[in-house]
């Protein structure tokens, strides 16, 4: 089947490739490594065409995740679908060759042996395609990342940032049903990742594969990726698009891990003003949230914010009462630590002006600007 | 946009979980030869051994190892070969770490020349400081330091062949330390002269210990080598009467003949007993205790300051002493008529070389069954130990790891030992063609595929596990089967790691001698025992020829294999700084 896909569908005009996209669908995945469970129950469904990323924590089990829908490994149980088919179970398992996936690996994996237009067109030679129309699609292929003057140089040659183009080049000529990227920026320095991320994107909105992108770097998952499934101890915490992750974190992994966000432990919940909204006790204070529309009535919840959300207040009754343990200049703004007299045990911090001064002992008083009642809070 | 639902192998075509595709099929081939080289002689030679008609009887294997005969040749094996690992272990870490530390000047020409005994059949080795002592020797005599007639010759005793064995083992030594000195970064070093550590405190409280794993692992190596070092001790114990198990073993042979292989199986295993035995003690000993360090970096230097002329000088008085004094006796009486005679301008000839290559049917005749059998083996081996790397590098399984042991174990056991159970397994007629392969070259092929494979997968285990694993991955997600994998990324970036493994397969098949001395035959014989059979029937001049041929092959070679050594793994050739 790999043959048939791979000599049809790319349709080249100009350096134009349309890919021929399949839809992914892993059900109920489970994994284990030496009786280790590494994914648990994992379901996820990705469409044609979407750019998701899988964003956790090292050991959360996204690189094994990658290397089961790539063919690498075979799980314990559950199913992988490309557009409805079975393609793996734990009784049968297409084996990588054949899946026609293709893969950015983190350090390139470029054959040293072969000259960039050599390793961008493997796929195409093992396909039987004729030497004229493999340098064609490989230089058409090179042409999208902007490569091209480089075929015939060899990958030692090449800078980081050069290699990764030509990686992605290599995944893009061989026109795979889905492009599997992992950590692909992780060895490149703080710069050129900018600029990667930039062609990244760039690359997905001309060309319109469906990409999974394995990153543990939350920056670069809100930057690039439709939907990003949040994951931890080989569960999937969410899968949400990023402002969502950021804005309504489904429970308390989710809303620490996005955007350094603090929980805060919330009394009394009740009505809002408006839908979506409930007023809550925040250390003696009440102030108005975000919430589901069905959020329950409860006595506690536990409240997700960011620390931006949480400001110094003009006067003592429009926030909570905190002590100042310390402050940290941060040039841009002064860090304040403080722990809320209500709750003397929790250490919180927030950003304030530099014409605000604080100094440690102070008592202040802290308002909630905004935030989002975790709807699955422990 | 393609529905690719069409053309994926769905439902209809269920995929079974374990196929026979061409991986499966390699393994399998690879289990079978492993199996029949060395599984099966080894396992029927243990069985002779302690069952020789069938039942366990444990009895007759006593009666065999219980005669005295037997006793005191068990205890010289043990006398000879743990002396000379002694001597080995000292001039080879010695040797590590005046060159690995030390500020010595030419310190790549030095390890050249002081490697370089490792790669010359001990037999030659063994020849050539015969006559660097003998009577008449052209060296000494020159400065009136030869022996009289009727003395009894100096190295033929015990301590003749401690002394040329730690000789030709300290390089083996110097190796193993040398890369463990490697590892220690220099900061190790730099912390202990902080601390007020002169040069000797430092190597024997820092550098020393921490090389402790290098050390044993050297010693190991030694003492396996110089239990089954044929040629030396054959060549030196023969005329001493000095008996040791494989000498033992081999006049049993000689005087007995197939007939007496059940009591030569017990002798076999009581050498690999003693060899395995030796090895896991070495490997417990060397394994204790945390030797860990952060690798990397330039190893420390130590500066000899005054003492470094002195040192320079002992160190190349040495190599003159162990390479220089035998190699040049034994070109000059290859370069005489008659042993005994004085190398002069009127008794220089070449006839012994002519005799060796053209005049000599039996020896024209071993050069190149030698060099059949050993490019046979090579081009065998080479193909099997790629495809057997790949598999223990990234494949392991119960199955791969029982395939890896039993081609380390055929390596680590003496090689005699190996001629017998060669000998046992394919006396008998091959099943189906019904004809025996003892006695032709095949059962040397067989030994030598056997011994040797653990060799040939060395530089291949380096080589797997400096290139990274997605670099396959990248080809199986290309669409490449197993077969276009090996043949498009695999060979290509393994092909210098090949081809030194194929050199030291080709020097060691071509120098060996205790491996196919046991199974040469009036129609099939090797270039290696040649020398042994010469020398004992009287032709020291064209033995001295043969040898020095030897030597120039395997000169030739290593410099043919020096040309790759920019593109090969570090450690690859051993003489290489």
């Amino acid at each position: 089947m790999t043959q048939r896909l791979r000599n049809k569908a790319v349709a080249t005009d100009t350096g134009r490739i349309l890919i021929a996209m399949v839809s992914i669908a892993l059900k109920r995945i489970t994994k284990d490594f030496a009786k280790k469970r590494v994914l648990d129950d994992v379901s996820l469904q990705v469409e044609n065409g979407e750019f998701v990323a899988i964003l956790g924590p090292s050991g959360c089990g996204k690189t094994t995740m990658l290397r089961l829908i790539a063919g690498f490994e075979q799980m314990n149980s559950g199913t992988i679908h490309f557009n409805d088919e079975i393609i793996a179970s734990p009784e049968r398992n297409l084996p990588p060759e054949k899946r026609n996936v293709g893969i950015v690996f983190q350090n390139y994996a470029l054959w040293p042996h072969m000259n960039v237009e050599q390793n961008v067109g493997y796929a195409l030679k093992i396909a039987g395609v004729s030497s004229d129309e493999r340098r064609r699609r490989s230089l058409d292929a090179l042409a999208t990342v902007a490569m091209e003057n480089f075929a015939g140089r060899a990958p030692a040659d090449l800078s980081g940032g050069q290699r990764q183009r030509v990686a992605l080049a290599r995944c893009l000529a061989a026109n795979p049903s889905v492009m599997l990227l992992d950590e692909p920026l992780a060895n490149l320095d703080v710069h050129l990742r900018a600029s990667m991320e930039r062609e990244f994107s760039d690359f997905h909105r001309r060309t319109r594969a469906t990409m999974i992108y394995i990153t543990h770097d939350q920056s670069e998952a809100m930057a690039l990726a439709d939907r990003i499934a949040v994951m931890d101890a080989g569960r999937v915490m969410q899968f949400a698009r990023p402002h969502e992750l950021y804005r309504e974190p489904r429970n308390e992994m989710v809303a620490r891990f996005i955007g350094n966000g603090l929980v805060l432990p919330v009394a009394d919940l009740q009505r809002g003003r408006a839908d979506g909204t409930v007023n809550v006790d925040i250390f003696g204070h009440r102030s108005e949230v975000r919430a589901r529309k069905d959020q329950a009535k409860l006595a506690g919840a536990s409240l997700g914010v960011h620390p931006d959300d949480l400001k110094l207040a003009d006067s003592p009754v429009e926030g909570f009462a905190a002590e100042v343990e310390r402050i940290t200049y941060r040039g841009s703004h002064v860090q304040v630590h403080f722990r809320p007299r209500h709750a003397p045990d929790l250490s919180l911090s927030l950003h304030a002006p530099h014409d605000r001064p604080v100094s440690a002992g102070d008592t202040i008083s802290v308002c909630v600007g905004d935030g989002w009642v975790i709807p699955e809070a422990a | 946009m393609t529905d690719i639902a069409a053309v994926m192998p769905g439902e209809r075509r269920p995929v079974p979980a374990i196929r026979l595709g061409p991986e499966t099929l390699t393994l399998g081939i690879l289990v079978i030869f492993v199996a029949t080289i060395s599984l099966a002689p080894l396992g029927r030679l243990a069985l002779t051994a302690i069952a020789p008609d069938g039942t366990l009887d444990l009895a007759s294997t006593w009666s065999v190892l219980a005669r005295p005969r037997v006793f005191t040749a068990a205890l010289n094996s043990l006398y000879v070969a743990l002396a000379s690992t002694l001597l080995a272990v000292v001039l080879g870490s010695i040797a590590a770490v005046l060159t690995v530390h030390g500020n010595i000047r030419f310190k790549a020409v030095w390890v050249f020349g002081f490697v370089l005994p490792l790669m010359i059949p001990p037999q030659v080795t063994a020849l050539a400081w015969v006559q660097a002592f003998s009577p008449t020797s052209p060296v000494l005599g020159l400065f009136g330091l030869a022996l009289t007639p009727g003395v009894r010759h100096p190295l033929f005793s015990a301590g003749g062949i401690i002394f040329l064995l730690g000789i030709y083992n300290a390089p083996l030594v110097f190796l193993t330390v040398r890369a463990a000195l490697r590892r220690l970064p220099a900061n190790l070093a730099e912390a202990a002269r902080a601390s007020g550590a002169g040069n000797l405190q430092l190597v024997f409280t820092v550098l020393l210990p921490l090389a402790r794993a290098g050390i044993f692992a050297g010693a190991a190596i030694a003492f396996v080598s110089a239990i089954g070092n044929f040629g030396i001790q054959a060549m030196l114990g023969i005329p001493a009467r000095f008996p040791t198990l494989i000498t033992l073993i081999y006049q049993q042979l000689n005087s007995y003949g197939p007939s007496g292989l059940s009591d030569m199986a017990a002798l076999s295993l009581l050498l690999s007993l003693i060899t395995v035995i030796a090895l896991g003690l070495s490997n417990w000993l060397g394994g204790r205790g945390d030797v860990r360090v952060e690798e990397g970096g330039r190893p420390a230097e130590i500066d000899l300051g005054r003492w470094r002329l002195p040192v320079e000088a002992g160190a190349w008085l040495y190599l003159s002493a162990t390479l220089l004094l035998p190699l040049s006796a034994l070109f000059a009486t290859s370069l005489v008529k008659g042993f005994g005679q004085q190398l002069g301008w009127d008794t220089l000839t070449l006839t012994n070389y002519a005799n060796a290559l053209f005049h000599h049917a039996s020896i024209r005749d071993a050069f190149a069954t030698s060099l059949l059998l050993t490019v046979t083996a090579v081009l065998l081996l080479s193909v099997i130990s790629l495809v057997l790397a790949y598999f223990i590098s990234w494949k392991k399984s119960p199955l791969v790891r029982l395939i890896q042991m039993a081609a380390e174990l055929s390596y680590v056991l003496p090689g005699i030992v190996l001629g017998v159970a060669m000998i046992l397994y394919f006396l008998r007629p091959l099943p189906l063609l019904g004809f025996s392969i003892y006695g032709t070259i095949w059962i040397i092929l067989a030994a030598y595929l056997s011994n040797f494979l653990a060799l040939a997968l060395r530089p291949l285990l380096g080589g797997f596990s400096q290139i990274d694993r997605s670099l396959e991955d990248a080809a199986r997600v290309a669409g490449a089967g197993f077969v276009q994998r090996m043949r498009d990324i695999i060979l290509p970036m393994l092909a210098p790691a090949v081809i030194a493994g194929g050199i030291i397969v080709f020097m060691s098949a071509l120098n060996e001698i205790q491996v196919s001395i046991l199974l040469v035959s009036s129609s099939a014989r090797t270039i290696g025992p040649m020398i042994v059979f010469l020398e004992e029937g009287g032709s020291s001049t064209l033995a001295a020829a043969v040898g020095c041929l030897m030597i120039l092959i395997v000169l030739a070679l290593m410099g043919i294999a020096s040309l790759f050594a920019n593109r090969l793994p570090k450690g690859a050739l051993p003489w290489r700084d």
